[in-house]
């Protein structure tokens, strides 16, 4: 595949990836720190080119509804916003894993709660993993850390949305979505025909012939009976994805006596307190989690066993710390660290913090 | 070489212009860049500032507190990162409306009188790149080859036209650039 060069913001990668990626629709309403998604398509005009909608939906929660009704006729479709604007669409991701649609949501973190700040935050944890709307759901939560991981991580996407039939989260932040990286793009996947379509989504409702059965698209069903057994499928989907789909990145994490364990921005700061702590004769090695769910249970587990102890670096109160401890079952110290509220930790609070609450203890 | 960089003044100065003129540049010459910019609502119409590195590694995080240069270009900035600076590092800043210069005698100072230099020459709108050409003069992170591919793929097309007027702004950094006290 021709690679080429180009330099670019994440939120501008994200976009890229969708025109690239044979993406059928992009749905949004524009809001800091994710608005160049959108910006960066209206001005790319990707409907000349590969017929891709691009549409500016009156709110959040317009836009995933637009995304539902997309995703029920096996388009790919796909939306991002930042943290207030995905509460708004908690309503819509329940109804899309209840509905067992494949679909993209990107949600570009920023400080909160409530309208909270512009500025990066991680504080979305507990929302994107934990369900965030109603009932016992799981959205696949990827964790890109690089430009090139948001876009990679839209064709990476797509092929989980759809082999899981299950919506797929790209949880950023505001430093990825605005630091400019290098990027190395590759040819475009054109979109969809209408014959690849039903092939791929055979369960779309894409217009019924005499033939045969209706194809429904719903999250409703009255009957709890059938609902349980329903239930019981979308657990077994999720089991699976965390028996198969599991990804992270273990950096000198072999002869490490400390691990920072994070994701996204935070993995990067993380990388560098690694190479300050170097300096000063630590050993330390880095978890960096690129599925938020499914989850790295063991690989965490393995680690608490070998390790004395590991400091959860994330930009919240302490949020994916609690997974880190469950997965640990208390083997080694486990201890939190993070500034947040749109503050970012330097590298240099990262590494002082490991020493007072790990090493020193 | 790691090269861990911040400009910093006001908006409208070209900061983050300059900054990404740098960073294209880099990529460029085949070396690993980050340009991390300060947003938010000190942008409009307050200071500006970006974090650029330029590497021959993997850059660990885009998102840095101490730094090998900071490029100043008003006194608030001054204020906020003469201290950030690592020690043995580089202070480089335009004097015009500096009323309290950098005291730290373990870095090495730098000014370039680019203000008044590009009111004289015309050049007002190549400003920044007076301050870059200063920079690159002390510091050769990238050589002017690849600041010139650096503007063809920054600029839109539009504004190739002004490529050689950029170029000349940084000919003249690197002629009046000068050294108040280094180590």
């Amino acid at each position: 595949m021709a690679k080429e060069l180009k330099l670019m913001k994440g939120n501008e990668a994200i976009a890229e990836a969708a025109i690239r990626s044979g993406c059928d629709g992009y749905f949004g309403y524009p809001i800091t720190p994710q608005s160049e998604v959108m910006e960066y398509l209206m001005a790319e005009k990707p409907w000349e080119k590969t017929g891709m909608v691009v549409l500016q939906a009156e709110s959040e929660t317009s836009s995933i509804n637009m995304v539902y009704g997309g995703a029920g006729v096996g388009k790919k479709v796909m939306t991002s916003s930042s943290s207030p604007g995905i509460s708004l669409m908690q309503e819509g991701l329940t109804y899309l894993a209840g509905a067992e649609l494949p679909a993209i949501v990107v949600n570009v973190v920023r400080g909160g709660p409530g309208l909270g700040t512009i500025q990066p935050s991680q504080a979305d944890y507990f929302q994107a993993t934990k369900g965030g709307g109603h009932g016992d759901y799981q959205l696949f939560v990827l964790a890109p850390a690089t430009v090139q991981e948001m876009y990679d991580f839209v064709f990476l996407g797509w092929e989980i949305a759809f082999k899981y039939r299950n919506p797929v989260m790209i949880l950023s932040d505001g430093a990825i979505g605005q630091v400019m990286e290098k990027l190395y793009v590759g040819d475009y996947v054109p979109r969809w025909t209408d014959e690849e379509l039903k092939k791929n989504a055979p369960w779309a409702s894409f217009g019924k012939p005499a033939n045969r059965e209706h194809h429904i698209i719903t999250s409703l069903e009255l009957d709890s009976a059938k609902q349980e057994q329903h239930n019981h499928k979308l657990q077994a989907k999720y089991r699976e994805m965390e028996e198969k789909e599991v990804r992270f990145e273990a950096i000198n994490c072999d002869d490490a006596d400390y691990i920072f364990v994070a994701y996204g921005s935070s993995a990067r700061i993380a990388e560098k307190a690694m190479q300050l702590g170097k300096e000063k004769g630590y050993k330390i090695g880095i978890l960096r989690l690129i599925t938020l769910f499914p989850f790295p249970k063991k690989k965490i587990a393995e680690l608490s066993t070998k390790v004395k102890g590991m400091l959860a670096v994330e930009m919240s109160a302490g949020q994916m710390v609690e997974d880190v401890r469950l997965a640990a079952q208390f083997r080694c110290p486990i201890e939190h660290f993070g500034r947040y509220g749109g503050i970012i930790h330097t590298p240099q609070e990262v590494l002082e913090a490991l020493e007072e609450k790990i090493i020193k203890r | 070489m790691t090269e861990e960089i911040i400009i910093a003044g006001f908006g409208g100065q070209g900061v983050l212009s300059m900054g990404k003129i740098l960073a294209y540049s880099g990529a460029m010459q085949d070396k690993e860049v980050s340009w991390m910019p300060s947003y938010g609502p000190e942008m409009r119409g307050g200071t500006a500032n970006v974090s650029v590195i330029i590497s021959d590694e993997r850059i660990s995080s885009p998102i840095i507190s101490q730094f090998d240069t900071a490029i100043i270009l008003n006194q608030q900035s001054l204020d906020k990162f003469e201290s950030s600076v690592k020690p043995g590092g580089v202070l480089l800043y335009d004097p015009n409306g500096i009323t309290n210069p950098p005291k730290r005698t373990d870095i090495n100072i730098y000014k370039v009188a680019a203000t008044e230099k590009a009111a004289d020459l015309g050049l007002a709108k190549v400003f920044n790149m007076i301050v870059l050409g200063g920079f690159l003069k002390v510091k050769p992170v990238v050589t002017e080859e690849f600041i010139e591919k650096g503007l063809m793929k920054s600029l839109p097309e539009r504004h190739h036209g002004m490529i050689p007027e950029n170029l000349k702004a940084v000919q003249t950094g690197k002629e009046i650039v000068e050294a108040v006290r280094t180590l």
